[in-house]
C-alpha cells in the first residue's frame, strides 16, 4: 500500500548499485561511453535528425541507434511502438537488468526522469493533424505511446516484469530527482529495490526551444569557461539497478557502488534562470552531505550541473565555492556536458553512471575544450584525462521551473 | 507544534467548468446534471469537437497580478487557483518556519503552449518565440505557483495516467510522515486546447474533453485539520499484459475493502468513482464496483473527462463530503487509462468510523 507507509526502521537500509546501463553519443553501454569520457572525447556532429538550416546552432550530440533492439519479451509490433527515445531507455535498462543479475518480477517498482517522453510521437501527432487533418492512420497509436509511463511499462513488459511505475518530470532535473526518489523508496522500506534512470531523445520542438532561448552555443559547449557561450544538446539514457545492501549480498551479486546521499529543493527565483547566488544550489548540496554523512572535504570529485551558460555556470560556481569552502581550492570539478552535451530529463541519469564509472575504474573526466578559466570559479576544472583516487563524488543537477538535486556515490570496496 | 502521526486535509481547491472554487464544483456535482458544452474548433475538420471550458472568472483573481504569471497558460492559472484555495488555511496563521511541499501531477500538462510553439518552429524556427517554450515544460506550473508562495521548500510534478494523482497523494504524505514538510499541496491540473481534444475523439469518442485543477493540501497538524483524514491508499496496481484494467481494478477494490472501504453501504460511505466518461473506458471500473448499492458520486458524468484534473476532483468531491457531514467516510476509485488502478479512503476526523473495517 502507498500509504501508510511501513515504520521508518530506525537506521534506514544501505543501498546499492547493482546494474548500470548507459547509451549517449559516445556509444552504447558501459565500456565505449567510460573509454570516451575518460579521454574528454567529443560527440557533436551537425544535426540529421530534423531540419537545423534556419536555427543559430547546428550541431548536437546525436545517439548512432542499432539496427535492431535487444531481443525482449516485447513482440514486433510491441517493438515498432518504442520511439527514439523509448528505444535508448530500453538499451539502458536491458544493460542495468543483465549487470544486476535481476529475475523477472511481478511487482518492480520503475522510476524515470524524462522531460519529453515519447515527444517524436507527439510531433508526428501534430503534424499529420495540421497538415492531413482527415487522416486517422497512427493517430491513436501516437496518442497512447508518447506517454512516459506508457513506454515505462513497455520497458518493464520487456524483462519479463511488471510493476508501480513512477514518471519524474521536474525539467533537467528528473533524471536525479528520479534516483533520489528511488532511493527513498528503498530506504523507506516501500521497495526492496527498484529500477531508476532518466531519457530524452533530441526533438524538434526542445531543439528550437533552446534556440529560440539563445542557449545553445554556436561554437563549442565549454561549461565553466570564461568565454562560454551556451550549452549543447544531446540525448541519451542511462539506467540503474538499485537494491537494499542486503538483497545484494544474499544474491551474492557484484556491487558497481552505493548511492549514500540526496538532496532537493526548489529555487523560486525565476522560471529558467537560477538564483545568481546560487542559494538553492547550496542547499541541496548540503542536504545531500547531510544524509549521506560526508563533509566537502570528504568529496573526491564534482560532476557539476554545469550546462555552459553564462548564468547557470556562474551561480553554481557561487554556490560550490561557498559549500565546499577551503576544499574548493582542491576539488576536482567538470561538467561531462562538454562531450555528450546537455541530455535533459536524462542528464542527471547519465551523469550518476558517469560518476559510478569514475568510482569503479579510478579515474575523472576532463573538459578537454577548456580554455579560459571564469575568475568566479575558484575551484579547478579538470582539463586532462588522468588516474585518480575517487572515493566519494557529487552529482549535480538543476532544471527550469528551479528544481535542484545532488547526489552523492561512494565506491564500493 | 503538537502532531499526531495521522494526515489530515486541512484545505481543498478546485477550478473546474463549474467555476473557480470548490463551493461551485460542490454546486454543480449536487445538481446532478451534465454541465452545459461548447464547441472548440480543431484545424482541417468543419465539425467542431465538444468541450467543456472553464468558465472566465467573475472577477480578474488578484494572484494573476504577481509578474512570474504575466504570460502563463491556463494550466498554471488553474493550478495557482486551487493550490491557493487549498492552502488558505494553511496559510492563515503566517509561520515563517512552515515548510511547505508541492506535488504537481500531470497526463497532458501544458499542452496549449507546446502546440503554439511547435506551430511556429514549423512555420519558421527563426522566429518561434522564446516566450512560450519554457512554459511547455510539465514543471512550469508547479514553479510559477512555487514563485506566488514563496515557501515551497519540496516540489516535484509526476506524469502519468489520472490514477497518478494518489501517487502524488502518497507522496506528499511520505514526506510529512519524514518530517521534511509540515504541509503539503497535492494539485492535478488539466487544460485543453484542440490537439487533445483530437486525441481523446479518437481514444475514446464519446468523451467530452473538459479543463481545471483540483487541491488537497495534507498536514499533519490537527489543529489546521479540514475535519478530514486520509486513511489508506492502496498499492498501485499496474496494468500488466495478462489481465490488464479489469484486474488492476478489481485487485485496488479487494484492498480498499480489506481497509474499510466500501464494502458496508449501512455505513453511509461515499464511493466517490471515474465513471462517465465512455462506454469503453468505464467498463473495467463499473465491473469492479459492480456489487455496489451505497451512494456513489460520478463527477465526470456532470464534469466531463478532464484526465488529471478529473481524478483531482474526484478525490477533492470526496473530502469536501466528508468535510461537510454528508458522509462519515468517502472512498475514491481512481481506474487509469493507461497505467494503473489506484483507490484511497478518507473518513470524518473525529468520527468513530472504524479506521480497519478488520482492527
Amino acid at each position: 500500500m502507498l500509504f501508510p507507509t511501513t515504520s521508518l526502521a530506525p537506521t534506514p537500509p544501505r543501498v546499492v548499485i547493482t546494474g548500470a546501463g548507459i547509451i549517449t553519443a559516445l556509444g552504447r553501454g558501459w565500456k565505449p561511453n567510460a573509454e570516451g569520457f575518460r579521454m574528454g572525447r567529443t560527440a557533436f556532429r551537425p544535426v540529421s535528425l530534423f531540419d537545423v538550416s534556419r536555427q543559430r546552432a547546428k550541431n548536437a550530440a546525436e545517439v548512432d541507434l542499432p539496427a535492431t533492439l535487444p531481443s525482449s519479451r516485447l513482440n514486433a509490433k510491441q517493438t515498432a511502438r518504442l520511439d527514439r527515445a523509448a528505444a535508448m531507455l530500453l538499451l539502458a535498462t536491458h544493460e542495468a537488468w543483465q549487470q544486476s543479475g535481476w529475475e523477472p518480477s511481478e511487482n518492480l517498482p520503475i522510476v524515470l526522469g524524462t522531460t519529453a517522453g515519447g515527444m517524436s510521437f507527439g510531433e508526428a501527432y501534430f503534424r499529420q493533424a495540421v497538415q492531413r487533418p482527415g487522416q486517422h492512420r497512427q493517430q491513436p497509436t501516437r496518442a497512447i505511446y508518447y506517454q512516459p509511463q506508457v513506454q515505462a511499462r513497455m520497458v518493464l513488459a520487456a524483462l519479463g516484469s511488471n510493476g508501480p511505475v513512477t514518471i519524474v518530470s521536474n525539467a533537467c532535473a528528473s533524471g536525479s530527482n528520479a534516483i533520489g526518489h528511488a532511493w527513498e523508496l528503498i530506504r523507506y522500506g516501500q521497495a526492496e529495490r527498484a529500477l531508476t534512470g532518466g531519457y530524452d531523445a533530441l526533438t524538434e520542438l526542445v531543439f528550437s526551444g533552446f534556440d529560440a532561448l539563445q542557449a545553445l552555443s554556436t561554437t563549442v559547449c565549454r561549461p565553466f569557461d570564461a568565454r562560454r557561450d551556451g550549452l549543447a544538446l544531446g540525448e541519451g539514457a542511462a539506467v540503474m539497478a538499485l537494491e537494499t545492501l542486503e538483497s545484494a549480498h544474499r544474491r551474492n551479486a557484484v556491487i558497481l557502488g552505493e548511492l549514500i546521499g540526496y538532496g532537493t529543493s526548489i529555487d523560486q527565483h525565476h522560471l529558467t534562470q537560477p538564483h545568481p547566488e546560487g542559494a538553492t544550489t547550496l542547499t541541496v548540496m548540503k542536504q545531500a552531505c547531510a544524509t549521506a554523512g560526508v563533509m566537502p572535504d570528504d568529496i573526491d570529485y564534482l560532476n557539476a550541473h554545469g550546462t555552459g551558460t553564462v548564468l547557470n555556470d556562474s551561480s553554481e560556481a557561487v554556490a560550490i565555492s561557498h559549500w565546499a569552502g577551503p576544499r574548493a581550492a582542491t576539488l576536482p570539478v567538470s561538467s561531462t556536458k562538454a562531450d555528450i552535451g546537455h541530455l535533459l530529463g536524462a542528464a542527471g541519469a547519465v551523469e550518476a553512471v558517469i560518476c559510478l564509472m569514475t568510482l569503479r575504474e579510478q579515474w575523472l573526466p576532463p573538459e578537454t575544450r577548456f580554455e579560459t578559466p571564469d575568475p568566479a570559479c575558484n575551484f579547478p576544472i579538470v582539463q586532462k584525462p588522468g588516474d585518480a583516487r575517487v572515493k566519494v563524488v557529487l552529482s549535480n543537477s538543476f532544471g527550469f521551473g528551479g528544481v535542484n538535486a545532488s547526489l552523492i556515490l561512494r565506491r564500493w570496496e | 507544534m503538537s502532531v499526531s502521526g495521522k494526515i489530515f486535509i486541512s484545505g481543498l481547491g478546485a477550478v473546474s467548468p463549474a467555476g473557480w472554487n470548490v463551493d461551485a464544483l460542490r454546486d454543480a456535482l449536487n445538481q446532478g446534471d451534465p454541465l452545459p458544452t461548447q464547441t472548440l474548433e480543431r484545424p482541417g475538420w468543419d465539425k467542431p469537437l465538444p468541450v467543456r471550458q472553464v468558465p472566465n472568472p467573475a472577477t480578474r483573481p488578484e494572484f494573476l497580478t504577481h509578474p512570474r504569471l504575466r504570460r502563463t497558460s491556463p494550466i498554471t492559472h488553474y493550478v495557482v487557483a486551487a493550490g491557493l484555495e487549498a492552502a488558505a488555511q494553511i496559510r492563515a496563521k503566517p509561520d515563517p518556519n512552515l515548510r511547505l511541499g508541492l506535488v504537481v501531477c500531470l497526463q497532458s500538462g501544458c499542452v496549449n503552449y507546446s502546440c503554439r510553439f511547435y506551430g511556429e518552429t514549423l512555420k519558421d524556427p527563426a522566429t518561434a518565440s522564446p516566450l512560450l517554450f519554457p512554459e511547455t515544460v510539465y514543471a512550469a506550473p508547479a514553479s510559477h505557483l512555487a514563485a506566488v508562495l514563496g515557501n515551497i521548500s519540496l516540489a516535484n510534478s509526476i506524469v502519468g495516467d489520472p490514477a497518478t494523482f494518489l501517487q502524488g497523494i502518497a507522496l506528499g504524505g511520505q514526506w510529512l510522515e519524514e518530517n521534511r514538510v509540515e504541509a503539503c499541496l497535492v494539485i492535478g491540473a488539466e487544460e485543453i486546447n484542440w490537439i487533445l481534444a483530437d486525441a481523446l475523439w479518437h481514444l475514446e469518442r464519446p468523451a467530452v474533453l473538459t479543463a481545471g485543477a483540483g487541491a488537497l493540501c495534507l498536514c499533519r497538524e490537527p489543529e489546521f485539520s479540514a475535519g478530514v483524514e486520509l486513511v489508506a491508499i492502496t498499492d498501485a496496481h499496474t496494468y500488466s499484459e495478462g489481465d490488464g484494467r479489469l484486474g488492476a481494478a478489481k485487485a485496488m477494490r479487494e484492498e480498499l475493502r480489506a481497509w474499510g472501504g466500501p464494502a458496508s453501504p449501512e455505513k453511509l460511505e461515499l464511493l466517490c468513482d471515474g465513471v462517465g466518461a465512455s462506454p469503453h473506458a468505464d467498463a473495467a471500473e463499473i465491473e469492479a464496483w459492480q456489487d455496489w448499492t451505497g451512494p456513489r458520486l460520478s463527477p465526470k458524468c456532470m464534469l466531463g473527462e478532464g484526465l488529471m484534473a478529473a481524478a483531482a476532483w474526484q478525490c477533492v468531491a470526496a473530502c469536501d463530503a466528508v468535510a461537510v457531514g454528508r458522509f462519515g467516510a468517502a472512498s475514491v476509485s481512481l481506474v487509469g487509462s493507461n497505467q494503473q488502478a489506484i483507490g484511497a479512503r478518507f473518513i470524518r476526523a473525529d468520527s468513530d468510523i472504524s479506521r480497519l473495517s478488520h482492527g
